[in-house]
């Protein structure tokens, strides 16, 4: 039998397209039949997933940021982010492998002229390389005009000498490519001071000088890097001299959502398990999800991150279409989905009681992961900073 | 070589939303689509068949209402080349004998080798449209297929027929159409560059103009039987789980069958 279409079917524009769900639905069967399995081990031992970043690779994961041309898949931000969330979900250190990725390669989208695009992307796009994005400075955190890292460009023109240190640079151990953000005229007006470069590695002077123990996300290798005399061609130099600063915040315009869509896949993982748990312990001879005050804990934890998610969807559309209010709409959805990851992780924790306290269910690594989604890309903090500066109308 | 493969949305049987309106139609609005299983096995084996074959292409064939390329879009996604949707207005409440003359008019339209269909749809399930459609065209219909082997030098087709006792190998001439089941093997996934290249597939929409079809002898005023009620199956008793080791599950389960003297 047959009907036409229906008006609840015809459901416009405000709900995902059918190629959007199929990518949706493709990651999250991979997450939970390849990375879910693997992600308590990866906390445990703290060692970078290689096997993982291999399947990403392998499933063009990877390549989604990137223009078709040098070998991606032309994904929009919309797409990176559903992957993000979807990998998060299973294991948020594997989420992060992407959002990574496309935050060290946005500054060559973003102002790499296309040479340096075709140099640098198909081997980014293939997973063959990992990228870097290294802006933050021990003294130098949401206070980016406070960088001390130089780089002197050597008589005649032809490299910059840098020499500095970069601290908490997420994949900066294992990354083949690392944007460094450095100052090229210490006299320039302060958003004018920093220039950006991509300085490929291993190379002389470069090297590795710790890696963080930290409370969660605990696979993803966060280094601090130091550069002693390191020899950048200017080829390599993205943008002009003193466009450092205003790539660095266009790039986390567009970068934030990665890290919202990490907080809401850790936030849907907790509540599935905290879900699944309510249904199957029985106390007082019931299950304890027909005890109302558990109940509403779960159902809080369901429109928090519905809420949380649907203003992710909106941003990334918004911001790839080049929305002038970008840097609102990426503040909001990661201030939005951080706490909401946070608030959700340690209510899951509440619904699972002692059992959410060890390691024998996986919430109390999402609490522990969530907690970074607060920190890193800009505080929460600084999010209302840049929300309260577009409304005051003090440009982001 | 060049495959069609006749594909239906229905609504997902995943949903739990399956469910009739008050006048007998399906409810689409209450589920989502999704292709029908049985079609996506044949797909399946249609891509396999072209891509061993190193050359030609798998193109998808739907009768549906107009909001089907987004169903079609996953069948596309899977690898096939590209689409053609039969849609009009008229359509609506079609009986199998009007879908199967206008899938019939639309298949003459198109140049194929072979032409493949799940031996059922989800939904309807009458299992009568493939066989309908080869009388139609006059061509061999060898229906449920557990294995297909063409050979396009010799234009011949082999198919391992699942009988009630074994199966039975059967060989035609092409163009011919093949009905399939899961006994065909498992379908992919959609691979992510499969998806992405599926954005920019064809689909070319055909209306009842387009076949030359009078729509007064389709859809409901011309349908040929009207289903006259629809019952639900008797709900089946509650499933009891045994969730013990090994040993005192099975004592469990002789105890719950020696209690109604079943062993």
């Amino acid at each position: 039998m047959h009907g036409v279409t229906t008006p609840e079917r015809r459901a416009g524009p405000y709900r995902l397209a059918e190629d959007h769900e199929m990518l949706r639905d493709a990651v999250r069967v991979l997450a939970d039949e390849r990375v879910a399995p693997r992600a308590a081990e990866i906390d445990r031992t703290g060692e970078f997933p290689e096997d993982l970043r291999r399947l990403l690779a392998d499933h063009d994961i990877l390549a989604l940021p990137f223009p078709e041309e040098h070998g991606g898949l032309g994904g929009e931000l919309l797409m990176v982010c559903l992957a993000v969330e979807q990998l998060s979900r299973a294991c948020a250190t594997t989420g992060l492998i992407l959002a990574v990725q496309e935050l060290g390669s946005l500054p060559i989208t973003l102002a790499g002229t296309p040479e340096q695009r075709a140099r640098w992307f198909p081997k980014l796009a293939s997973g063959e390389h990992l990228i870097a994005f290294a802006l933050t400075e021990a003294e130098a955190g949401s206070d980016v005009a406070a960088t001390r890292t130089t780089a002197r460009a050597e008589p005649g023109g032809e490299a910059y000498i840098i020499d500095g240190a970069k601290r908490f640079i997420s994949h900066g151990s294992v990354a083949d490519l690392i944007v460094v953000f450095a100052v090229t005229d210490p006299d320039a007006p302060r958003h004018r001071r920093l220039s950006a470069f991509v300085v490929e590695v291993p190379t002389d002077g470069f090297s590795v000088t710790r890696l963080e123990h930290k409370m969660g996300l605990r696979g993803s290798p966060t280094a601090e890097l130091a550069f002693a005399g390191v020899r950048v061609p200017s080829a390599d130099r993205l943008g002009e001299e003193g466009d450092g600063f205003d790539i660095a915040m266009r790039t986390l315009d567009r970068s934030r959502p990665g890290i919202a869509a990490q907080a809401v896949g850790i936030a849907q993982g907790a509540l599935e398990v905290a879900t699944q748990y309510a249904r199957d312990r029985k106390q007082f001879g019931q299950r304890i999800g027909d005890f109302q005050m558990i109940g509403a804990m779960l159902a809080d934890m369901d429109a928090g991150i519905e809420a949380a998610r649907q203003l992710l969807y909106k941003a990334c559309v918004e911001i790839d279409a080049g929305a002038p209010d970008a840097s609102r709409w990426s503040a909001m959805c990661k201030l939005v989905a951080g706490d909401t990851a946070m608030r959700v992780t340690t209510d899951a924790v509440q619904v699972l009681g002692g059992y959410g306290y060890i390691e024998e269910f996986p919430v109390e690594r999402m609490m522990r992961d969530a907690k970074i989604t607060q920190l890193y890309e800009g505080t929460q903090q600084i999010q209302r900073l840049v929300i309260a500066r577009a409304l005051l109308g003090k440009g982001g | 070589m060049r495959i069609v493969v006749l594909t239906k949305p229905v609504p997902d049987p995943a949903s739990g939303g399956e469910r009739l309106l008050p006048d007998g139609r399906l409810d689409r609005a209450n589920s989502p689509a999704v292709v029908n299983g049985n079609d996506e096995y044949v797909l399946e084996k249609a891509l396999k068949l072209v891509a061993a074959a190193g050359e030609g292409e798998v193109i998808l064939l739907s009768m549906a209402p107009a909001n089907a390329p987004e169903t079609m879009r996953k069948a596309l996604a899977m690898g096939a080349t590209r689409g053609v949707l039969v849609t009009d207005p008229a359509l609506e409440g079609s009986c199998t004998w009007a879908t199967t003359r206008i899938l019939a008019a639309a298949l003459a339209m198109i140049e194929f080798d072979l032409a493949f269909a799940g031996v059922d749809t989800s939904d309807g399930g009458a299992g009568v449209v493939p066989a309908g459609i080869a009388a139609l065209a006059g061509l061999p219909y060898l229906s449920y297929a557990a294995e297909i082997e063409p050979d396009i030098v010799a234009r011949i087709v082999r198919v391992r027929r699942i009988t009630t006792t074994g199966y039975d190998v059967l060989e035609a001439g092409m163009p011919a159409l093949i009905s399939g089941t899961q006994a065909l093997g498992e379908p992919r996934y959609p691979s992510l560059k499969g998806i992405m290249a599926a954005r920019s597939k064809e689909i070319t929409t055909l209306s009842l103009a387009d076949l030359g079809i009078d729509p007064s002898t389709v859809g409901r005023a011309g349908a040929t039987t009207k289903l006259m009620e629809s019952t639900p199956p008797p709900p089946r008793a509650a499933t009891r789980m045994i969730r013990e080791t090994p040993d005192e599950a099975a004592r469990q389960l002789v105890e719950f069958l020696a209690e109604r003297r079943l062993v």
